[in-house]
This record gives structure tokens, C-alpha cells and sequence, in this order.
């Protein structure tokens, strides 16, 4: 049976989904043949998911094509999609079938709303996309075309083009989609740029071949600094799994602090991987062990913010990522009582902070929102001698709280790690739920205390290392934590349910 | 100045006879009311149409070529209510909105105008807004004609039927004294196709002489006893008027097929689906060939009972094509056969579902379940559909990962830091209830913001809080958009409010352009217009109606200041409405505006700065705190890839415009000091250079005087 060719094209409002169309459609009439497209207007293309239809047909003189308005289940040859979650929704739709259609797709993310609101880590998985689009796809090609629309100086649509003019689903040649793009007058260099691009790319490596990754040296191979290298020496003691994240974690702290707060990181991991029998949970506890440490160790304090904001890699970084000459950078901060209450000695920040009408005055004259200019010297200056400070920080109230915390969690953990490991490293992952600033922060904390005061009372239990994970979970899932809520209460029912028996 | 230009395809409009036409539906019935030689159009935007009022607004000088005035209305009622001179005038004139929203603000105009009936075509075309891609209640414009008497055009959804139905409309309209509604789907509208021209004609009777010869005819004024006289002749004489042009002139079409003991009898506007779906069955061909014989529509108010009869005698059983609900059309053909003593079996939503979109695939289903009911013998070919492969796992395991996409606000979107201020308000004063209204400050309501508890209208935002009004206990924040303002909203919501001394908030969105629907210029818009009269301030009108506590903020992302209004509204002693008029202009329309010349200045080699903002990677926590505030689509997250991380942290993509709502908001509610704003210089002057050089050298000696206090791996 005669049937026109059908195109169904996926997109994200803005992401220029029409001109996509439009240039198909200029292109099977230039051919002689005949084109329909459709879309569905409205409010539905400011940034969310739109569907674009096109049917095209070489007809005989005197013969009209009766065209579908919109795409059917099955019916559907060439499927393009410009983002890949996209490619998963017209898949889901059943756009893409195994016996017609060539899947076009950028294999790039453009992230929902709901993936992002998440605390934790909400992203979804782009392979399970990729593993949907071998079933469902007779022809795939996909690939980065958001990088490749950028390289180009364009926008993703120039690629898509390139690439079904690659796919050779259309039977058109190359010259007549450059010569439809040339017609359109508007960008034309930058659009055939990404055409070519798209069109080349076709033919590179198929979906999901990664490249192999290098050949690291090894990971505590020394760097010639005295003191330095003695502290990876040690490191080098403890189990060969954690070797990796010791590495990382080591310069990490010695980076937030000195090389003395490198040594007592390595104290505070040796003294958990101690705990633990000679097993296989031992490295997963030596690994959780130097991950968590460091990230609770250098915990986030307005002398480290300083630091990062006045550190020499920041400026070529930033120029980098701005692609332009950067002229002013201004930073948006806005420093609380709290903050310079923290960098207070102890008594003294615990004094002040029993004076509420002292901390408002602090925070009159010190706190609320602050533009600087950390490409100016004063700017620089300011934040420079915050940073600074940094020898001071081991005398602050801050500190004295943070280790008090960190030597409460490291207490709890190392009681538990020789008879449960696996729970001492889901435990270490805790730490996980303390980040943020301020209030998020605080709320952060709370989470934690709470996750934390779940699984004293869940240890001992075979699934103890299980339901905190759970916990953590739960936890990262929404700001408020109402799943935690829920999850706990799912806890305290089994666990009264145990006492009442 | 409407978001989309249609400059360029306007040419077309200018096409003589023989001429083959090449575009999109709204921009062919355009160009088909000029060839039937209309005196005047007027409209008011809304989805699936609004490109239709862009397309006459970019066509003004073609239109007042050939003497034709077209108006940007007010509203749908002011649209509506424009007709009369075609009810006193043999002027022939257009008017279009979207229905059912649109129609249900014109009624009152069009109940009026049916009963004096017309002397001068008068055609409504409406966008039906309906299925997929819609954004309002889904109803049918079917029951705005059965009520008034108005008659409904539904034609083939392609050009050559939609530009034949425009001609016959009018034809037909002043045929019968009655206006004529001409329906086009969602993707009618911009269908893309081509029909032979005609050539253009300026209208015979002008509008000039109309104003030079006033009528006036008391007979055809909306009082009794007229008025009764109307309904009268709207039975005696136009209905029979109009069922006589519809058959003399062929307005319904048969489509003759080979197995004639069934039938389907479908509206116009379904013809393409209904045919696709027989395709996928073995009983129709591309080419419009059908073995199954169709009676199409192209009217479907009022039907011909004739027509229908003569259809039907031969067939032992009829399916009939309806979309929406009630089952208006269905009614009246089981009536029309019962009438007719006719044997034929007529199946419709029994086997069709009785709402919801008529897609292909529910349509060859019907039309499946129709075969089988009514026994036709057929060797249908086997369904081409994908279940087979949805059902495999790797295909339903997308169920759990592909996240819902709904519209929301535009990158730098200034009615952003509205809703995020008025999230933080809701941390420290506790929830409200907030009332929302129609255009894309609705978007609120949806994640990340999830602001707004009720939508009931357009302009009807601060009206839809009026039971709420006074009383003990917290105040009620409504929301209305300028649009929804000047749309209705100054007497509905805010005229009302203080008439009632209501002591609730209201926030007006003020982005200078009705945006939801296109960005189209209005009354407040600050922008000059050539051919319209803009610049009236909100503030202005709204305490011309009475409001004394009105605050102006010409910056909505100070979101701190934001807030401080919010609350102050909320909280403070004084009496009457609270209003807010919250103004930035839309970012969508600015970029439009502002980015050609930045480029074409820097192209130039002048010196310009352009602001982007930026996260540090390594003092973001990924928290994500700052999404829960924003959403912005050039805001995002990224895994760095750094074994010390389990959380992707922010990241501001390539797209960011500057707004500074990021940063803002990060400071306003405390969240964090990662976000910077740089300003890159393009074209830097020597000032420039010489400052840089001075920095550098500065900062560059401290930075090294620090590395060799604090020794770090590398």
C-alpha cells in the first residue's frame, strides 16, 4: 500500500522545534513532493514537552494526499527527538516501533523540574532510555548533539537536520537540505555548520560505546612534599579499596586546612577501619570511611568560601566557562550572625550568643546581603583576609561544634562497625544529609540527627544497614521530609511492634 | 510586538487568481476572507488562534490597502460585539477568539446579535481549543450554537476545505440573516498545505458609507416586542433559509464507497483521522478513496435531516463521528431517523468513547468495534499498532524515568521572582490561600512553586477570592496578569474590590505584553506601537477605580523587595484592597528585542557588557535549595564527577540571560554563596584594559603570597 512518510519531532518549547519542521516541510516540497505539518500550539511550548507532525508524499498529477493531523501508534518512520528524554517519551508513546522507525535523537539532558527540586540525586537515568531505544527502534542514531550544536556556534535543530540527512531516511540528497537551510536566509553559516556536524557524526561510533578511561598512575604515588608524602605513606597502610577516595580525601582537607589536619583525618579513618575484621566489608568501610570524613572535616564555613572565591584557578575557570572576556564579577552573599558568631573562640561566641540583642546588633552591622567585587582589590581584599583566617579556625566556636558532632557520629560508628560493617559504612554515608547553608543546613542536620537516632535503635537488627539506607533515601527525596516522616513511622511500627511482642 | 514576526509569509496575502498558496491555516483564512471582500475583522488572541490576530496585526497595510479595518478588541465580547455593523450594514465582517474560553466571554454580543440577526455576512472563527495541547476546560462550541441559533462550520482540516467553508460562510450567513461560526481545531490551525488563490476583493459596500448613511430599524433592536419576533423568525424563515443554501450548495460532502450496507457520518474536521484510520485497516488509501461510505460535515449545526435520511436508506447500520460531549449531533440524528421511520441502526458513543480526544488510534478502534457490532463483512487488515512493543520490559521500565515536562516560566522570566518571593512570605507567615488566573503566571501553580489554589477565569483571579473577603484571619493573595486586567479584571476583580471593600491582596503581574498568548502589545504595554495607543499605566487605572494602597515595583527580581511587599500587603492596618503591581517586561520579548542589537553593536566593534551568572562547583553542596525557588530552565544540575560527591550540584547553562534571579533569590532567602554574576565585555575600551591590568597584578601577588603560607596538593 501506498503511504506518505511520517515524522513525528519531539522537542522542548524554545528549543526550536518549528524551524526543525519547517525546514522538512521546504524540503519535500522542493522535491516535488507534498507536505503537511502539524503542531500543537499554546502555553504547551514555553519550556515544556511539544510534538511536532509531518507527512510528506510524492504524488501523481492530479492526486491529493489525504494527510493524518497527527501521529498514530506504530505508523511512525522517522521519530526525531531533541533531548533524550524526549527520545523515552515518543518511545513511550509508542512513536517508535521495531519493524519502521529510525530513531534521530541528542542523547543530551535537559532536566525536569521534578528531577532538580529533589535534595538528593533525582536525576533520571538516561540508559534506561537507551536500553528502551534498542528494543523499540528498528534504527538508532544518537548522540550528543546539544555539544555538537554548540561547537557549531547553533542550535540543536541544525544537528538534527545533519543527522537525518546522515540516516539516509529521506530520500533526498545531502545538497538539497543545505540548499533549503540557505533559502531560509536567517543564520545560515551557523546552521550548516551544525548540519555538517550532525550529518558526520551519523556515521561515528553507535549508542553507548564509551570510551575506555586512561591509565591513572596510582592513586598515592607520592608528590615530593615532605610532610605530604608521609601522610600517604599512612594512607597506603589501610585497606587497597579505599586508596582511591583516600587520595581525593586527603587533598581535600589538607587543601581546607594543613597538612596537621591531614594527619588527624587520617587518625579519625584509621581509628573506624580498626574496628572492623579483616573482610571484604572492610574496604567498603575504608572507602565510606575516607569519603565521609573529609566531607564532614571540611565543612562549609565562611573562611573556606573565602578561600574558593579568592583562589588563584577560580578567574581563568570562570573566564573559560563564560566564553568571553569576563570584566566584574559579583558575588551574592549574604553573611548571618550565626556565621560571625561561628568565627568567634568559643566562649565568647557562646556568650554573645546567649544575648539575642547582641546578635541582632551583629547582624545589623556585619550580616545581611552583600554584593562584592571579587575583581576589584577591595573586594578581593575583603574576602582575601577572611580567607586568611584560616589558622584561626581550629580556635573557633564553629569548630568546636562541628568536631563535637563529627566525634559523636565517628563514636556511634565505630561501635557498631565490628559486628555490623555493613552498617557502619551506611552510617558513615549519613553524612551525606549535612549540606547546604543556613536554614537548608540546619533542616540537613535535623534529618541527619533524626536518621541517626533511627539506627540506634535499629541496630542489631540483620536488616539494620538496609533500613538506614532506606532512611537516607527517603530523606533526600523532598526538602520538607515528609517521606522520611513516613518511612520512620514505618520503622517505629515494626520496631514497637517487636517490644509490645 | 507579538513573539512571532509574520513579515515574511504575509506576501502571500497579496497572491492573484491561479496563484497556488503555500502556508499555514490561520494565514490562508486570512487571505480567504480577503478574497470574499471583508469590510472589517477584529479578534482577541488566545491559543489556537492568537497567530491569527498576529498575522491581520503584521498584514495592516495589505488590510487597509483594500479598505478593510481590523481591530486588536478589548476582549472576545468586545470582538463579538464589533458584528453589528454587519447586523444593520451589508458589510461583511470577521471576528475570531478562542472557544469555548473566548466564546464564553462573547456570548452575551452573540445572543443579541443572532437575534437581530445580520444583513452583512458575519463569520466567528474560532480556535477550538480542544484534545491535546489545550490549556482550558474542555467543552464544545456546539452548545453556544444550538442555544443562539448561530450556525457551526466544522471543514475538512485542510486549506482547500477551511477557504471554501470561509467563502460559504459568508454566503450562507447572509443567505439566512444568521451569523455563522466557523470551528478549526487545534492542528488545523497550523496545519500546513496549499489551495489555489482568488483574487483579493475590497469590501462593495464600505464603511464609510455606512458612517455617511446611518440605519437604524427598530424591528431589529433586542426589545420586546422585537424580540420576540426574533425567535419567531429564527424558526420560520432563517433556519429553513440556511438548510436550503447548505443543500443547494453542497456544503456536507458524500465520499461513496463499495460496502454500502454501512456508513459513517463524521464532522468535518474529523475527515483526515477518520481516513488515516481506515487506512490502517485496509479500507482507504492515501489518495482519499474510501470503501466505506462517509457523510462529512463540513456544517454540523444545523443539520439537514434530508441529507441524513437519503444517507442512511440503504445502510443497515450508520457510525457516527462526534468528539466531545455531549452527544449533541447524535441526539439529533437518532431523532432525525426515528422521525424518518429508518430502519438503519445508528451507532455513536456506544462504541466511541464519550469524551476525550478522537485520536486515530481511538478512532480504528471505534471504527473496529463498529464493523463488529453491526456485522459488516470486511477483510480488514490487522492492527498496526505498538503494543507489542510497549509490553517489553525495557520499554515499560520508562514508566519510572521519564519525567512529566508541563510548560513553565522562560529562562529569565521576571514573573519568576514574583512566585519566589511569594513562597518565602508563605515560610514566614504560613500558607494563604491564593487564587490564580489565566496566562502564564499560572505556571506558579505547578512544581517548583506550587502557588495557587483556584483558576476560574481570565481577569477573574481576584474575583474568584471574593466569599474570602474580610472577616477574621489571614488575608487572601490573588493573582491577575495585565493581560487578564485590561482582558475584564479592572472592574471584575479590582472595580469590585473596592466596592466591596475587600481587604484582600491582589498581585498584578505586569510583564507590558499579553504573553501567554504571544506576547501581543496592550493598553500597558511601555513599548510605542504604530497603530494602537499604549503607555496607560496600571497604577493609574486601578486608582482610578478607588484602590489607595497601591504599591508599584518596577523590578521584580529584587525578590527582597518582593517580599518586603508581599508581606507588608499581608500584614499591614490599612483598609481596602491591597494591590501590587508587580512590573519587568517579558524576558521572551526583551531578548527578542534587545539581542540583535547587542549583537549587531558588538559586531560593530562597540563596547558592550552582557551579564551571565555562574555557580562555584566547589562550594555549592547540592542542596538544591536554590531549584526549589527558581526552576529556571538554564539552571540545572551536573554530576562533577569528583569521588567525594554523591549529589549533582547546580550549574547555570549557556542560555542564561542575566535575569540575576538566582543570585537574588540565594541572598533574599539566605540559601548560599555560590552564585556570582560575571559581566562579559565585549569590545573592552582602554579604561577597561588599564583596570584589569591594575587587578590582576594586585590580586595575583596576594594569591601568591598566600600559596606560599598554605601549601596545597596539586
Amino acid at each position: 500500500m501506498i503511504r506518505p512518510v511520517t515524522i513525528a519531532v519531539l522537542a522542548i518549547g524554545g528549543q526550536g522545534g518549528g524551524v526543525l519542521v519547517d525546514w522538512i516541510v521546504a524540503l519535500a516540497e522542493r522535491e516535488g513532493w507534498r507536505a503537511q505539518s502539524t503542531s500543537v500550539p499554546g502555553v504547551a511550548q514555553r519550556t515544556g514537552a511539544t510534538i511536532y507532525y509531518v507527512e510528506a508524499i510524492e504524488a501523481p498529477a492530479g492526486r491529493v494526499p489525504v494527510f493524518s493531523p497527527m501521529a498514530a501508534p506504530g505508523d511512525v518512520d522517522i521519530v526525531i527527538a531533541a533531548e533524550w528524554m524526549e527520545a523515552g517519551r515518543a518511545i513511550q508513546r509508542g512513536l517508535v516501533t521495531p519493524d519502521r522507525t529510525t530513531l534521530i535523537a541528542s542523547t543530551h539532558r535537559t532536566l525536569a523540574v521534578s528531577e532538580k527540586e529533589i535534595p538528593g540525586d533525582g536525576l533520571a537515568d538516561s540508559a534506561t532510555v537507551t536500553a528502551a531505544a534498542r528494543a523499540a527502534a528498528k534504527r538508532v542514531a544518537a548522540f550528543d548533539m546539544a555539544a555538537l550544536a554548540e561547537q557549531a556556534g547553533n542550535v540543536v535543530s541544525s544537528v538534527l537536520f545533519g543527522a537525518l540527512c546522515g540516516t539516509g531516511a529521506l530520500p533526498f540528497p545531502r545538497a538539497a537540505f543545505e540548499a533549503v537551510i540557505a533559502e531560509a536566509g536567517i543564520g545560515v553559516q551557523g546552521s550548516l555548520r551544525g548540519f555538517g556536524l550532525g550529518f558526520d557524526a551519523v556515521d561515528a561510533p553507535a549508542l553507548g560505546v564509551k570510551p575506555q578511561p586512561p591509565v591513572l598512575p596510582p592513586a598515592l604515588a607520592p608528590l615530593g612534599h615532605q610532610a605530604y608524602d608521609a601522610l600517604l605513606l599512612r594512607a597506603a597502610a589501610l585497606p587497597v579499596g579505599a586508596h582511591a577516595m583516600l587520595a581525593e580525601g586527603l587533598k581535600h582537607v589538607v587543601s581546607y586546612q594543613d597538612i596537621d589536619y591531614g594527619s588527624a583525618y587520617l587518625d579519625a579513618v584509621e581509628a573506624v577501619v580498626r574496628e572492623v575484621p579483616v573482610s571484604s566489608a572492610r574496604d567498603t568501610v575504608a572507602e565510606a570511611a575516607a569519603k565521609y570524613i573529609a566531607r564532614a572535616m571540611a565543612y562549609d564555613d565562611v573562611i573556606r568560601v573565602a578561600a574558593l572565591k579568592t583562589q588563584p584557578s577560580r578567574s581563568p575557570r570562570i573566564q573559560r566557562e563564560m566564553r568571553g572576556q569576563v570584566l566584574a564579577v559579583t558575588e551574592f552573599m549574604h553573611p548571618r550572625a550565626e556565621e560571625m558568631l561561628g568565627l568567634l573562640p568559643q566562649r565568647a561566641g557562646i556568650a554573645i550568643g546567649r544575648r539575642p540583642r547582641l546578635v541582632a546588633l551583629l547582624d545589623r552591622i556585619a550580616g545581611g546581603p552583600k554584593r562584592i567585587r571579587t575583581d576589584t582589590v577591595v573586594g578581593f581584599l575583603t574576602l582575601y583576609i577572611v580567607a586568611g583566617l584560616r589558622g584561626w579556625r581550629r580556635k573557633t566556636l564553629r569548630h568546636a561544634q562541628e568536631s563535637a558532632r563529627i566525634e559523636t557520629w565517628l563514636t556511634t560508628v565505630r561501635t557498631v562497625a565490628g559486628k555490623d560493617p555493613a552498617l557502619a559504612a551506611e552510617l558513615l554515608a549519613n553524612q551525606r544529609l549535612i549540606k547546604g547553608y543556613s536554614e537548608t543546613h540546619a533542616r540537613g542536620l535535623d534529618k541527619f540527627s533524626r536518621v541517626m537516632a533511627a539506627s540506634e535503635r535499629l541496630a542489631g537488627r540483620p536488616d539494620a544497614a538496609v533500613w538506614v539506607r532506606r532512611l537516607r533515601d527517603a530523606a533526600l527525596k523532598d526538602e520538607q521530609g515528609s517521606t522520611l516522616d513516613a518511612a520512620l513511622r514505618t520503622v517505629d511500627s515494626f520496631l514497637d511492634e517487636r517490644t509490645a511482642a | 510586538m507579538a513573539e512571532r514576526s509574520f513579515a515574511r509569509e504575509i506576501q502571500q496575502l497579496r497572491l492573484g487568481a491561479g496563484a497556488e498558496f503555500r502556508g499555514e491555516g490561520i494565514l490562508a483564512i486570512t487571505k480567504a476572507l480577503l478574497e470574499n471582500g471583508v469590510g472589517y475583522v477584529a479578534g482577541y488572541q488566545g491559543a489556537p488562534i492568537s497567530h491569527l490576530m498576529d498575522v491581520l496585526a503584521d498584514a495592516a497595510d495589505i488590510l487597509s490597502e483594500l479598505g478593510v479595518h481590523f481591530e486588536s478588541s478589548a476582549n472576545e465580547a468586545t470582538a463579538a460585539a464589533t458584528l453589528a455593523t454587519s447586523a444593520m450594514y451589508p458589510i461583511r465582517g470577521a471576528v475570531t477568539f478562542k472557544s469555548t474560553a473566548g466564546t464564553n466571554v462573547a456570548s452575551d454580543a452573540l445572543s443579541n446579535l443572532s437575534s437581530s440577526g445580520v444583513v452583512g455576512g458575519a463569520l466567528i472563527i474560532l480556535g477550538e481549543d480542544y484534545g491535546e495541547g489545550s490549556s482550558i476546560m474542555q467543552e464544545r462550541s456546539h452548545a453556544f450554537a444550538m442555544k443562539s441559533q448561530l450556525w457551526l462550520l466544522d471543514p475538512r482540516p485542510n486549506l482547500e476545505s477551511i477557504v471554501r467553508m470561509v467563502e460559504h460562510g459568508f454566503a450562507l450567513s447572509e443567505a439566512s440573516s444568521t451569523p455563522v461560526m466557523l470551528e478549526v481545531r487545534i492542528r488545523a490551525c497550523h496545519v500546513h498545505g496549499s489551495f489555489i488563490a482568488k483574487d483579493n476583493r475590497p469590501p462593495p459596500f464600505s464603511l464609510t458609507q455606512a458612517r455617511n448613511a446611518p440605519v437604524r430599524d427598530t424591528g431589529r433592536i433586542v426589545l420586546p416586542p422585537a424580540s420576540f419576533a426574533h425567535e419567531k423568525d429564527k424558526i420560520a424563515r432563517r433556519w429553513p433559509a440556511a438548510v436550503a443554501y447548505i443543500q443547494e450548495h453542497g456544503l456536507n460532502e458524500v465520499f461513496a464507497g463499495d460496502l454500502t450496507e454501512a456508513g459513517i457520518i463524521l464532522q468535518g474536521g474529523m475527515y483526515n483521522s477518520v481516513m488515516r484510520a481506515l487506512m490502517r485497516m485496509g479500507l482507504a488509501d492515501i489518495w482519499g478513496n474510501t470503501r466505506v461510505p462517509l457523510y462529512v460535515l463540513n456544517v454540523t449545526y444545523p443539520l439537514v435531516d434530508a441529507e441524513i435520511v437519503r444517507f442512511c436508506a440503504d445502510k443497515r447500520a450508520v457510525l457516527v463521528v462526534e468528539e466531545g460531549q455531549p452527544d449533541f449531533i447524535e441526539q439529533a440524528l437518532s431523532k432525525i431517523l426515528r422521525q424518518a421511520d429508518s430502519p438503519t441502526r445508528l451507532l455513536g458513543k456506544r462504541i466511541l468513547p464519550m469524551a476525550g480526544e478522537y485520536t486515530v488510534a481511538v478512532l480504528e478502534d471505534g471504527i473496529r468495534g463498529f464493523f463488529a457490532a453491526a456485522a459488516v463483512e470486511a477483510d480488514l487488515t490487522p492492527r498496526a499498532n505498538a503494543a507489542a512493543v510497549l509490553d517489553e520490559e525495557p520499554v515499560r521500565a520508562l514508566a519510572d524515568v521519564v519525567p512529566a515536562r508541563p510548560p513553565g516560566f522562560c529562562t529569565g522570566c521576571p514573573e519568576r521572582p514574583i512566585f519566589s518571593a511569594m513562597k518565602l512570605v508563605e515560610k514566614e507567615l504560613g500558607r494563604h490561600h491564593i487564587a490564580a488566573d489565566i496566562g502564564c503566571h499560572l505556571f506558579s501553580i505547578l512544581p517548583p512553586f506550587n502557588v495557587g489554589a483556584t483558576t476560574m477565569g481570565y481577569g477573574l483571579g481576584p474575583a474568584s477570592a471574593s466569599a474570602l473577603n474580610g472577616g477574621e484571619g489571614k488575608r487572601v493573595v490573588s493573582f491577575i496578569g495585565d493581560g487578564g486586567l485590561w482582558h475584564n479584571g479592572l472592574t471584575s476583580s479590582i472595580g469590585n474590590a473596592v466596592y466591596n471593600k475587600s481587604g484582600n491582596v491582589t498581585i498584578i503581574v505586569d510583564n507590558h505584553y499579553s504573553s501567554a498568548t504571544g506576547g501581543q502589545d496592550l493598553l500597558s504595554s511601555r513599548a510605542v506601537a504604530r497603530r494602537r495607543s499604549t503607555g496607560h499605566g496600571i497604577v493609574q487605572a486601578v486608582r482610578g477605580v478607588g484602590a489607595t494602597w497601591v504599591r508599584q515595583i518596577d523590578r521584580t527580581y529584587d525578590v527582597a523587595r518582593m517580599r518586603a511587599t508581599i508581606r507588608e500587603a499581608l500584614t499591614t492596618p490599612a483598609a481596602g484592597p491591597k494591590v501590587i503591581v508587580a512590573s519587568s517586561e517579558c524576558m521572551l520579548n526583551r531578548q527578542r528585542r534587545e539581542k540583535p542589537l547587542m549583537q549587531a553593536a558588538a559586531k560593530a566593534g562597540k563596547r558592550v557588557v552582557r551579564p551571565r551568572f555562574g555557580v562555584d562547583a566547589d562550594i555549592c553542596t547540592g542542596d538544591h535549595a536554590c531549584m526549589r525557588l527558581s526552576g529556571c530552565p538554564s539552571l540545572s544540575l551536573k554530576h562533577t564527577g569528583e569521588k567525594l560527591r554523591d549529589d549533582p550540584i547546580a550549574v547555570v547553562d549557556n542560555s542564561c540571560v542575566g535575569c540575576g534571579h538566582c543570585g537574588e533569590v540565594a541572598t533574599a532567602a539566605i540559601l548560599c554563596p555560590s552564585f556570582y554574576r560575571a559581566d562579559i565585555v565585549e569590545n573592552p575600551g582602554r579604561m577597561d584594559r588599564f583596570l584589569a591590568k591594575i587587578r590582576t597584578t594586585v590580586i595575583g601577588a596576594l594569591q601568591r603570597r598566600r600559596a606560599a603560607r598554605h601549601w596545597m596538593p596539586a
